[in-house]
């Protein structure tokens, strides 16, 4: 309900700031949603996606399980922290656009530079936020666990795993949405394909609504997309939304 | 296990340990926490370890548990050398360790199925020990839905499921109230006539050891050794209403305070 509000906040100050105009190539809500429902009718958004969420998915999948894999990996072992957290932290830190050059020089202008970019984008947040869940795993339930006779495999999979779910999945949701900005980043930068060459297209001509209706319709979808990636968390982790109790 | 009469039980249980602890010497980098400590635990009966903060109670639990090793000497639990934890002891933790994410009847039958006892099996052994320490009606709530003494009896309904014989609790009643700490000891001396177990006590209540004890070993500060080790004898068999006022229970907490308010001093 509250979303909903604050939704409708959002877009009434989008449609007066195009009203006012607050700048020629701002324009309003109506006229963006009707380019966006023209885009829709005429099949071009469909075709536009279809070339954009490939690179976007395979790397957000990529950098899922990886990322989980390679985070739990370093939050278990004890001597490899110092050698991979600081490449991460880097990776987190880099300017990816100084990077885009290289990738294309090494891998060329097709998916694969794009599936790379998504996931220099998505992966350094879900590994750091698993290895620092798994790290900080109360030392007194793995206790509890071992005098209850758990073998290894136990302690990962009823402590160690749930005890970090938490933490693991803000890193997922943080990741994805670094991936849809790695997506489209890269079809701006490398080769205009799907929603990035609507962007650039639209522009170019001066069709604002369009490249609007282009941009809106990317945040639309990774709104959905996190909140389907909470409802998985609420299913897989039933216990988490309950809270915590604070001893 | 067979169980052992009452009017017997001093007598037998003077040759027989559920768990004996020998030279151990623990040692924390440059801490020595425990230092040549030897300790005798007569099957069936609760004895209490009693000392000063910091001198070393829950590091000699968490040996026995097999949960760390001793720097030196050894633990046998019937007998057998203690080389990790075992199916025979069960701990209850000073900050009762309950999953913050699981239900109070998974809680209560985790350890069990970490033993891949099945579901339903598990959950009808846990039904019971839950009603045992007072909470039927909890099984479906989180430990975040609970008090503090709440929580602790479910840590105290998850090491009695396990069917243990040996019972490790590190101050146990340390959360609760005053009146609610009265009735876990009562609840205690019910357990310990009940289950016919081995209990080892960690408390820093003089009070609450001589209260609830069949034996009392008094620690030295650091590196710790047993100074002292207390048998009440006259009123074990008395109710619980008078324990109390006996007059060997107010003589016993007497000298356990003569000796140890010189290290508070
Ligand atoms: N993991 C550890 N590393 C280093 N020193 C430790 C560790 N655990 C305990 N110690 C030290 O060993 C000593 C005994 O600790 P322990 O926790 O066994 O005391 P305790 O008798 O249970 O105290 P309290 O009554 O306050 O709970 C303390 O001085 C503590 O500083
Ligand atoms: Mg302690």
């Amino acid at each position: 309900m509250l979303k909903l509000l604050s939704a409708l906040i959002v877009f009434g100050a989008w449609e007066i700031g195009g009203r006012i105009p607050v700048s020629y190539a701002f324009p309003t809500f109506i006229d963006s949603m009707a380019a966006l429902a023209r885009m829709t009718f005429d099949g071009s958004i469909f075709v536009a996606y279809a070339e954009t969420l490939q690179p976007l998915v395979v790397g957000v999948l990529i950098s899922a399980v990886v990322g989980i894999g390679l985070g739990l990996w370093i939050g278990l072992s004890k001597g490899f922290e110092w050698l991979f957290s600081p490449i991460f932290v880097v990776m987190q830190a880099a300017p990816l656009a100084a990077l885009i050059p290289i990738l294309v020089m090494v891998y060329g202008i097709g998916l694969t530079s794009k599936v790379f970019v998504v996931c220099i984008m998505a992966m350094p947040v879900i590994v750091l936020n698993t290895a620092s869940a798994v790290r900080n795993t109360p030392a007194s339930l793995k206790e509890m666990a071992t005098s209850f006779l758990a073998r290894d495999r136990d302690v990962l999979l009823k402590i160690i795993l749930p005890a970090a779910s938490p933490v693991i999945f803000s890193g997922l949701r943080l990741g994805v949405s670094a991936g849809f900005i790695g997506a489209i980043l890269s079809e701006l930068k490398i080769t205009p394909t799907g929603v990035g060459d609507i962007i650039t297209y639209s522009r170019s001509i001066a069709d604002y609504p369009s490249m609007y209706a282009a941009i809106f319709s990317i945040i639309l979808l990774a709104v959905i997309f996190l909140n389907l990636l909470e409802k998985l968390e609420n299913v897989l982790f039933e216990g988490n939304n309950r809270g915590y109790a604070a001893d | 296990m067979q169980p052992i009469k009452s009017d017997t039980r001093r007598a037998v249980t003077e040759t027989d340990s559920a768990v004996s602890v020998r030279n151990v010497s623990k040692v924390y980098g440059d801490v020595q926490a425990l230092k040549d400590l030897s300790l005798e635990f007569p099957r069936g009966e609760l004895t209490s370890l009693l000392g000063p903060s910091g001198c070393g109670k829950t590091t000699l639990l968490k040996i026995i548990a097999g949960l760390l090793e001793p720097t030196s000497g050894q633990i046998e639990v019937n007998g057998a050398k203690v080389t990790g934890p075992g199916p025979d002891r069960s701990f209850v933790f000073q900050d009762f360790a309950l999953l913050p994410w699981a239900s109070v009847i998974r809680n209560v039958a985790f350890g069990l199925e970490l033993r891949g006892v099945a579901k339903s099996e598990r959950e009808a052994i846990a039904e019971k020990y839950i009603r045992e320490v007072g909470l039927a009606g909890f099984e479906k709530k989180f430990p975040h839905q609970l008090s503090g003494g709440m929580r602790q009896r479910v840590g105290l309904a998850r090491a009695l499921s396990v069917n243990a014989q040996v019972l490790l609790l590190d101050e146990p009643f340390s959360a609760v109230d005053e009146q609610t700490r009265r009735k876990f000891q009562e609840d205690l001396l019910e357990l310990v006539k009940t289950e016919k177990k081995t209990f080892i006590f960690v408390t820093h209540s003089i009070e609450e050891a001589v209260y609830v004890s069949d034996q009392i070993a008094i620690l030295l500060p650091r590196p710790s050794r047993v100074s002292e080790i207390i048998r009440p004898s006259s009123f074990r068999d008395k109710s619980v209403d008078n324990i109390r006022r006996d007059p060997e229970y107010l003589d016993i907490v007497d000298r356990i305070w003569a000796s140890l308010r010189s290290y508070v001093e």
